[in-house]
């Protein structure tokens, strides 16, 4: 029996003990005629060396193309000692640190990265994570909704320039409580927040804006500029950050005369495989002051009863298993075994290293745009600073050309970027490609050729 | 000692790094950070050894009996780890076009169909990545139900007082005001008070069978059809799924929604507090609102199947999106790989071997002199068991026993709860614990006992062995410091 270690001695002697003759016995309870047949559409249980052979085809199926897309999960070198020391069972098996004195570990560490999180975006407080950064913004929301007391609004404003499945998934998720996202154009001369609209916006009143650095398109926004006219209009600033960018970029918590209020991402990038986008986790932080309508777990540090320094869960009093139907979400965990990744790898890179990480992705994605500015057919869209992510666009424009070059390249073993066409007109055959550190000066040039050869393949067939 | 604290300037882990430091001269200086963040300076073995020393001041299923009720902590195979990281899934990008994709979908098409087969229901979505976001979604499913047919009066979720934290909490989440209503002494939900609580405002109701009483519900097809007859859906709280899994199935008793945990029935290890995993199986009337995307498969002439992801565009009702991708992609694979394991048979088994091995100890524990919370009902796959006379005559109460159970190497199990219950340990010892732990946990109790009865100081001064001795969260809480700062 997989797994169970009952031997038939045992079972007897347990039954023996209980006072029944089966462990159908045990079952009384239920009314006879509810009790399950036989799983029949469960197959027979494999033993470990032919579940890891259907694995194994299973993952080679999807195995060995050179990855270019981004567009919120993105291919960074994870050091080997992150995910060895992370799958120490003591990490892996352990569970939420209730029991604190006997969870010192996982305590610790997030409080060591909690701290991290707040030096990464310059902020005060910074929860134990949330699921992923998409969740991690609608939480956000929900936050700056009950935290901005100047403004009794239920709206949200968000840039435009927000990853679209971010304000797909945060209007489903806060719909529910009558709260409306309102998203403002985008400029599609530079795809960044049209600043010319914002006075559109002027005499609304919204609990928040949200705005993305660097946005979907990989483009730096006026996140100074921005973040003085929210907050002068008594809007909360929501920053939404990548954790890369944070090593080269200024922080949300310096940006404008105050600093955003509440910065949020997904902590993806910090030692998280891509693994078919998941676990990541969301990280959150925010000044001192708003600490209260955090969700989630929160790490503080403390005493025991003889002086010696410890840490445990604390402001538990915002959570569903004190507050119930009052609690600040009804969140119970956090993404601790993707944040022990991300502490590990944090503390390998330390500052210079994060940044180098930043640095040499950058410096790739330009190299890429660059030595692609003169292949025939392809417009560079991209034409502000950015971060290691940009947008082409193919000037065929004949409906699904992009999608058809992309197919043709993915059967050349690489998948080129991620096809813009559906969000809005003027994205048409637009392409969003993501180079990192990983890519060496070879996969560039095999890019190139892959596209070149894509797009007259294409070309040659309409 | 904090990480921050064992470094020196400049120093890290050199080979981890990109070593050409390349320009960014195209980037605005404005824009460019000032002041680095203050992040540990380490070489790489002082981080290994930091983190691997931090790691051992943990309790964890690998190295403990970890017996906490409405957790199920089972034994997570380690080939599910293996495997879940082969190359080809772990590289696999999220929005990786599905012909580089087909060994994933297979998997998730698969494990859809089996979480169908064990829970009866009609439909299944893998997308929300916890038990609460599963919930999130079952609840706003029912919203959704109630709105497409133009029944905008529901505006009620009723609630067992015994209910987990997060059943309300959801209810709020999805707009809904809550309802509780009393359980019965002897564990069961209060009948009349639920005839007296449901309406043309009932929205549904959230429950847990086996509740959070360590008993199953016997009305349940009574509760089932009160609340369906008042125009409301039945929400079933997975929770305790691995108490009946291959016994009675949700789907059969009547429930409408539900989700499951992952990380508890299907063995996915709890990573310190997630990531978890909880996936959502509705009956028919709710099909069309499903979180997206989903799996789906289509079958050539040949046999050859061929799996594609069904997007909102093909399921327009649903509540949509819960995650920026397709939930914790990694956790289902787990699920999916401890389901291939067990197999049919297995899956019948974790029903079994969970319940002999809680009414196995709840015997035991009756039988040294410790009280049993429902004592005339049949344990599930826990049990209750009441400190309130410990607490009263010798002045240890539960919390005392559960750190005390820390120096004797056991965890402790849940506390505290279900909040009706005074002075309560939850205790669920799983289906993969031998008899042997099972009976020295019992005997660490006894010997607990008998110095809360000789010298209580003991029990009330531990835990001794641990990191640290207790800790004052009035501290924690007064004197914020949730961040490190030089």
């Amino acid at each position: 029996m997989p797994f169970i270690p009952h031997t038939e001695q045992d079972i007897q002697k347990m039954l023996d003990v209980i006072g029944v003759s089966s462990i159908n016995d045990l079952f009384d309870e239920i009314p006879t005629h509810l009790r399950a047949k036989p799983l029949t559409g469960v197959p027979d249980g494999l033993g470990e060396m032919d579940m890891m052979r259907l694995l194994s085809d299973r993952a080679q199926q999807d195995e060995g193309a050179l990855c270019f897309i981004g567009a919120g999960a993105y291919e960074h070198h994870i050091p080997a000692a992150v995910w060895d020391v992370t799958m120490r069972g003591e990490f892996l098996t352990a569970y939420t640190p209730y029991q604190a004195e006997a969870s010192q570990g996982t305590l610790q560490l997030i409080y060591e990265y909690q701290s991290m999180i707040c030096q990464l975006t310059a902020m005060d407080v910074s929860n134990a994570s949330l699921y992923d950064g998409a969740s991690g913004l609608a939480e956000a929301v929900l936050m700056s909704i009950r935290a901005n007391r100047k403004s009794k609004s239920k709206k949200v404003l968000f840039a435009g320039t927000v990853h679209p499945l971010y304000q797909k998934v945060v209007i489903d998720i806060v719909s529910n409580q009558g709260i409306e996202i309102e998203v403002m154009p985008i400029n599609p001369d530079n795809l960044s927040v049209d600043m010319e609209a914002l006075k559109a916006y002027a005499e609304e009143d919204f609990a928040a804006l949200v705005i993305p650095q660097p946005n979907f398109f990989g483009g730096l926004e006026s996140v100074d500029e921005l973040t003085d006219w929210a907050q002068d209009k008594g809007m909360l600033v929501i920053g939404l950050v990548n954790p890369t960018a944070l090593a080269l970029f200024n922080p949300p918590g310096d940006w404008g005369q105050q600093g955003a209020d509440i910065a949020v991402g997904e902590g993806q990038p910090l030692g998280i495989p891509l693994a078919s986008g998941g676990p990541y986790f969301g990280f959150i932080a925010c000044k001192e002051k708003l600490v209260r309508q955090m969700p989630g777990r929160i790490i503080g540090r403390t005493v025991d009863l003889e002086g010696k320094e410890g840490f445990t869960l604390t402001l538990q009093a915002r959570e569903q298993h004190i507050r119930r139907s009052k609690a600040t979400s009804n969140i119970c965990t956090n993404q601790g075994l993707a944040v022990t990744a991300a502490t590990i790898y944090l503390t390998l890179l330390g500052s210079e290293g994060l940044s180098r990480v930043a640095k040499s992705s950058h410096h790739n994605a330009r190299q890429l745009l660059l030595s692609l500015s003169d292949v025939d057919g392809v417009t560079i869209r991209t034409n502000t600073a950015f971060f290691h992510e940009f947008v082409i666009q193919l000037e065929n424009e004949k409906d699904g050309f992009a999608e058809a070059v992309l197919g043709n390249m993915a059967e050349q073993g690489i998948l080129g970027g991620f096809n813009l066409s559906e969000y809005g007109a003027d994205l048409k055959n637009c392409i969003l490609v993501c180079v990192t550190e990983v890519k060496t000066e070879n996969d560039l040039a095999i890019y190139k050729s892959a596209l070149i050869r894509a797009i007259e393949e294409v070309t040659g067939e309409c | 000692m904090l990480i921050f604290k064992k470094g020196s300037q400049g120093r890290f882990a050199t080979a981890q790094a990109p070593k050409k430091v390349a320009e960014v001269a195209d980037l605005p200086a404005a824009m460019l950070r000032k002041k680095p963040a203050l992040l540990p300076e380490v070489s790489e073995l002082q981080a290994v050894r930091h983190f691997t020393n931090l790691s051992r001041r943990n309790f964890s299923i690998d190295t403990q009996f970890y017996p906490l009720g409405s957790c199920t902590m089972k034994y997570n195979p380690k080939g599910a780890q293996r495997a879940a990281a082969l190359p080809g899934f772990i590289n696999r990008h999220p929005l990786a076009p599905e012909s580089h994709s087909q060994g994933y979908l297979a998997c998730v098409y698969d494990l859809q169909n089996i979480l169908k087969e064990v829970t009866g229901m009609a439909g299944v979505s893998l997308c929300p990545m916890a038990g609460a976001q599963g919930e999130f979604a079952g609840v706003a499913m029912i919203k959704a139900y109630h709105e497409s047919r133009d029944d905008h009066a529901r505006t009620e979720i009723i609630v067992p007082e015994a209910a987990h934290g997060t059943n309300p909490a959801t209810a709020v989440m999805c707009g809904y005001k809550v309802k509780e209503i009393p359980v019965l002494a002897n564990g069961d939900v209060d009948l009349a008070a639920l005839k007296a609580a449901v309406g043309p405002q009932t929205a549904g109701i959230m429950m847990t069978n086996p509740s959070t009483c360590g008993v199953f519900e016997r009305q349940i097809e009574e509760i089932a059809k009160t609340v369906h007859d008042a125009g409301g859906l039945l929400y079933y709280d997975g929770a305790n799924l691995n108490a009946i899994l291959g016994q009675v199935r949700p789907g059969d008793m009547g429930f409408d929604v539900l989700h499951m945990n992952l990380h508890k029935t299907f063995a996915t290890p709890h990573g310190g507090g997630g990531p978890g995993s909880g996936p959502v199986a509705v009956g028919k009337r709710l099909l069309p609102f499903l979180p997206t995307p989903i799996a789906g498969c289509t079958e050539g002439d040949s046999g050859v199947k061929s799996y594609h992801w069904v997007g909102q565009d093909k399921l327009p009702d649903s509540i949509g999106r819960l995650s920026a991708f397709m939930g914790n992609a990694g956790i289902i694979l787990r699920a999916y790989i401890y389901a291939v394991l067990l197999g049919r048979e297995g899956l019948h088994r974790v029903g079994e071997f969970s319940t002999l091995n809680a009414n196995y100890m709840a015997v035991l524990m009756k039988n040294a002199g410790f009280e049993l919370a429902y004592k005339d009902r049949r344990a599930t796959h826990e049990f209750i068991i009441t400190l309130n006379k410990q607490a009263k005559n010798l002045g240890v109460n539960a919390m005392d026993f559960a750190k005390r159970l820390l120096d004797y190497g056991y965890h402790a199990p849940t506390t505290y709860f279900p909040l009706l219950i005074p002075e309560c340990f939850l205790i669920e010892p799983t289906e993969t614990e031998s008899i042997d732990e099972l009976e020295g946990f019992v005997e660490a109790m006894i010997a607990i006992q008998k110095e809360a009865e000789n010298s209580p100081e003991i029990v009330k001064g531990a835990p001794v062995t641990q990191p640290v001795r207790r800790l004052d969260d009035v501290k924690a809480a007064r004197e914020l410091d949730v961040s490190y700062a030089e």
